[in-house]
């Protein structure tokens, strides 16, 4: 069965809302190979793989699992024909065991016998598997006390012991360390040397170079070329993804006179029981980007959330020079001041996703009475401001202004949070992992506009779990780790050494 | 003494309807369904006992009838919610509302309005019956004594078979049943029918055996003091058990302290369940136990298209 095709699909297009998502996508993966289903945001990959998994039903195509041509009704009948899938958002029921969770994805697997032995049959089952492709996992562990690694283990095992020979994994590896992913992909490769097929959908061509035996490319909706990573070059690789030529490789960072200190944060600790933050310090001068690195959970989002005036229990001053503690500032404060926040849950804590593009624009301006006083908006002036900076700003997907802003894709989204916020010129910019999920251009795009803020003389705050972007956007980088700075490195900064500090102290 | 017997004897009678909503409420909102409805469906099964007894003189069969007629007029909300995806909330005000209305009509049309109904003879559970003071607690109708066994029937189905294990699962994560093959929507609905058929036997409960008698609104929002008996015992039913039990205590002390020449307003009297109601929820709320026993999806529409 080595060169038969595990899963055929072709000439399958979906529509959502009148928006094609996929137009006559063919794809092709064999039995015993790692097949990487490479693309940019919203490329259609998850949509074409969900086809796949039979949670959407596509119009019009055909799909062939082991050259049988099948029609799916639902996500039960792919799981029959030993379809798989782990989803990027994990589909796990969290208040309970990984037992019961796993007993649920087998309930079309008939099995005898009472409720507690079945149970207890699962579990051993879950034992064995997980000893056999090395994971540590607990039946009796309850999904909320597991960390995403694990419960991505947990996804794991369950398509696994539901007989799963095609698995689906959608952005595997965008919740994981670099460790965590190595071992999980290093794992999966071993299925497929095992014969099975299993699909990796990714937007990281390291992944694709490094674990793939093929890749099948999607753009807007098509896929574009299938072939072996082996015989391109990367260059040609990521023009294909793109679709012209990239945006440039940034210059390395030159070494910058830093300004005068604007924000020193002392002795920042939560008042909570873990501790999240611990003492933290940090100078964060004028006309300099300051990263953030580190292992995630490290107090990252505790710190963001209390420099953002997201409600966080802490202590400690976080004086802005001239100007006196950030904790006391209320939001119009802050703005009046020129704090711009880009938090890291765009959707949830920056945008009203119901709301027009227009009206979250004029959200951030609505108290200085630029647009009329309480009785009466000008709803004239708010859109032209919106549309002005929707076109500055480069948003992208935009219809129409009233569209509501839950429709933009994650790109276009943070860009328009930037345009909101950068609508005045800052003089802090505060970013929380200001590009994570977006695609190549949309990041550049983001990261441009950090440098400008910062050339333009503000003090700006980049906190990334990603440490090329800290690598490529800090003036000085400090390594957080157990809730404090434990190392600051100025540029140009050794990316082995950060690294150390990064798991030297966790 | 006397005192003290009497109220004994008239707890379960309070109790059993609250136990009983309150069950069929947790089984329907385990699957994530929103139901609001209960003091309809109360009505319905109150005014279908009293019908089927007054045309068919068969005391368990009109018990029988009234939870099928709750489980056939909660189809109409599972129209609302599954099919159509309506909102929940107004859903299940609509329903109490539409439920108010027909029963009332029902009620005069057939005549069925004021006529006594003899009800169910008590027995007695000896040798508990035999108790000083608590004695009276255990001469009760047999519906009673059936209502420990539905509590532990329904909790061994919930918690400890397979099928329970995929309706809790449907409401706490339905994407994540949907993607385990499970029918999100087959399992609502049996959730919705099966707790319906409970609210309406505490509905023929107060209709058939208690008051003996229909009036038109008898059950007086005893239905709303179940929704928040649940929430109250976070949706555990055993925890909604005591709850039903204790006020069942309140409720059946009222009459005593009337009855013992305290004076009392007869509006006091009226009032003083939702009071009571009140208090209980601030009292939940401010001690801010375990919020996470709430079900996930709990008021939530299933979509399987949904893009997120």
């Amino acid at each position: 069965m080595s060169k038969q095709n595990a899963i055929q699909l072709s000439s399958v297009s979906k529509t959502f809302d009148g928006f094609k998502a996929l137009s006559d996508a063919d794809f092709t993966a064999r039995w015993g190979e790692v097949h990487a289903l490479l693309g940019e945001n919203g490329a259609g990959k998850s949509s074409l793989m969900n086809i796949v998994a039979g949670l959407y039903g596509p119009e019009g195509g055909s799909l062939f699992i082991d050259d049988n041509p099948v029609k799916l009704k639902g996500p039960k009948e792919a799981a029959k024909l030993g379809i798989g899938m782990v989803h990027q958002h994990f589909k796990l029921v969290t208040p309970f065991t990984v037992a019961e969770n796993i007993l649920l994805n087998l309930s079309h697997i008939q099995t005898s016998g009472l409720y507690r032995e079945r149970l207890r049959r699962v579990s051993d089952d879950i034992r064995a598997m997980a000893e056999r492709i090395g994971f540590g996992i607990d039946p009796d562990a309850r999904i909320d006390q597991l960390s995403i690694a694990e419960q991505q283990r947990v996804e794991i095992l369950k398509v696994l012991l539901a007989g799963a020979k095609i698995l689906i994994l959608d952005e595997p590896t965008a919740v994981l360390t670099e460790e965590e992913a190595e071992n999980l992909l290093t794992t999966v490769r071993g299925f497929a040397r095992e014969g099975a097929a299993v699909i990796l959908v990714t937007h990281k061509m390291n992944d694709v170079l490094r674990y793939a035996d093929q890749v099948t490319i999607m753009r807007s909706g098509r896929t574009i070329k299938s072939l072996k990573p082996d015989s391109v070059s990367v260059d040609e690789l990521v023009k294909l993804t793109v679709g012209e030529s990239a945006p440039e490789q940034t210059a390395p960072v030159e070494q910058r006179t830093p300004g005068e200190p604007y924000l020193n944060v002392k002795g920042l600790t939560s008042t909570g029981g873990h501790r999240a933050l611990n003492g933290l310090n940090l100078t964060l001068n004028k006309g300099e980007i300051y990263g953030i690195a580190g292992v995630g959970g490290n107090g990252q989002s505790e710190l963001a959330n209390a420099l953002m005036g997201i409600p966080e229990g802490v202590e400690g001053t976080m004086e802005l020079i001239g100007e006196g503690d950030l904790a006391d500032f209320d939001a119009a404060r802050r703005r009046a001041i020129g704090v711009a926040a880009i938090p890291a849950d765009r959707y949830g804590s920056a945008l009203a996703g119901p709301l027009s593009i227009a009206d979250n624009f004029a959200l951030g301006d609505i108290h200085s009475g630029r647009y009329g006083p309480f009785w009466y908006l000008k709803t004239g002036a708010i859109e032209a401001d919106a549309a002005e900076a929707v076109r500055q700003f480069d948003v992208q997907g935009v219809r129409s202004l009233k569209q509501k802003s839950a429709l933009l894709s994650g790109g276009n989204a943070q860009k328009l949070v930037i345009a909101r916020e950068f609508s005045h010129p800052p003089k802090l910019v505060l970013a929380h992992s200001p590009s994570r999920g977006l695609d190549v251009k949309a990041t550049e795009a983001v990261r441009e506009r950090l440098r400008a803020a910062r050339d333009s003389g503000a003090a700006v705050l980049l906190i990334s779990e990603d440490l090329d972007e800290v690598m490529a956007m800090a003036d000085r980088i400090g390594v957080m780790s157990a809730g404090r700075i434990v190392t600051e490195f100025s540029q140009p900064a050794d990316r082995q050494a950060i690294g150390q500090a990064m798991v030297n102290h966790v | 003494m006397d005192l003290i017997s009497s109220w004994m004897g008239n707890i379960p009678e309070f109790a059993v309807p609250f136990a009983l909503a309150a069950l069929g409420l947790i089984i329907t909102e385990k699957s994530g369904v929103l139901a609001l409805g209960a003091e309809g469906l109360m009505l319905v099964g109150a005014v279908a006992g009293i019908g089927a007894y007054l045309t068919f003189e068969h005391t368990a069969l009109a018990l029988i009838m009234a939870m099928i007629a709750a489980s056939v007029v909660s189809l109409l909300f599972a129209l609302m919610v599954l099919v159509m995806r309506m909102n929940q909330v107004i859903s299940g005000l609509v329903l109490v509302f539409f439920c108010q209305g027909l029963t009332t009509l029902t009620g005069t049309l057939m005549g069925w309005t004021n006529q006594p109904v003899p009800g169910l003879e008590t027995i007695a559970f000896w040798p508990l019956s035999e108790l000083p003071y608590l004695g009276r607690f255990f001469i009760q109708n047999p519906v009673v004594y059936l209502v420990p066994v539905i509590f532990l029937v329904s909790v061994w189905a919930l918690n400890r078979t397979t099928p329970g294990l995929r309706m809790r699962a449907v409401g706490e994560n339905p994407q994540a049943a949907d993607a385990a093959g499970i029918p999100v929507l087959s399992y609502r609905l049996a959730a919705i029918v099966i707790g319906a058929a409970l609210i309406g036997l505490a509905g023929a409960f107060i209709a058939v055996l208690s008051t003996k008698l229909w009036i038109s609104n008898m059950t007086a929002g005893r239905g709303w003091i179940a929704v928040a008996l649940v929430i109250f015992a976070r949706w555990s039913p055993w925890k909604a058990l005591a709850g039903a039990i204790l006020f069942g205590c309140i409720e059946a002390l009222i009459p005593q302290l009337a009855a013992s020449g305290i004076k009392l307003s007869q509006y006091f009297v009226f009032m003083a369940p939702y009071a009571i109601t009140l208090g209980v929820m601030i009292w939940v709320a401010a001690s801010k136990r375990d919020s996470n026993s709430q079900p996930g999806a709990l008021g939530t529409p299933f979509i399987r298209e949904e893009r997120t």
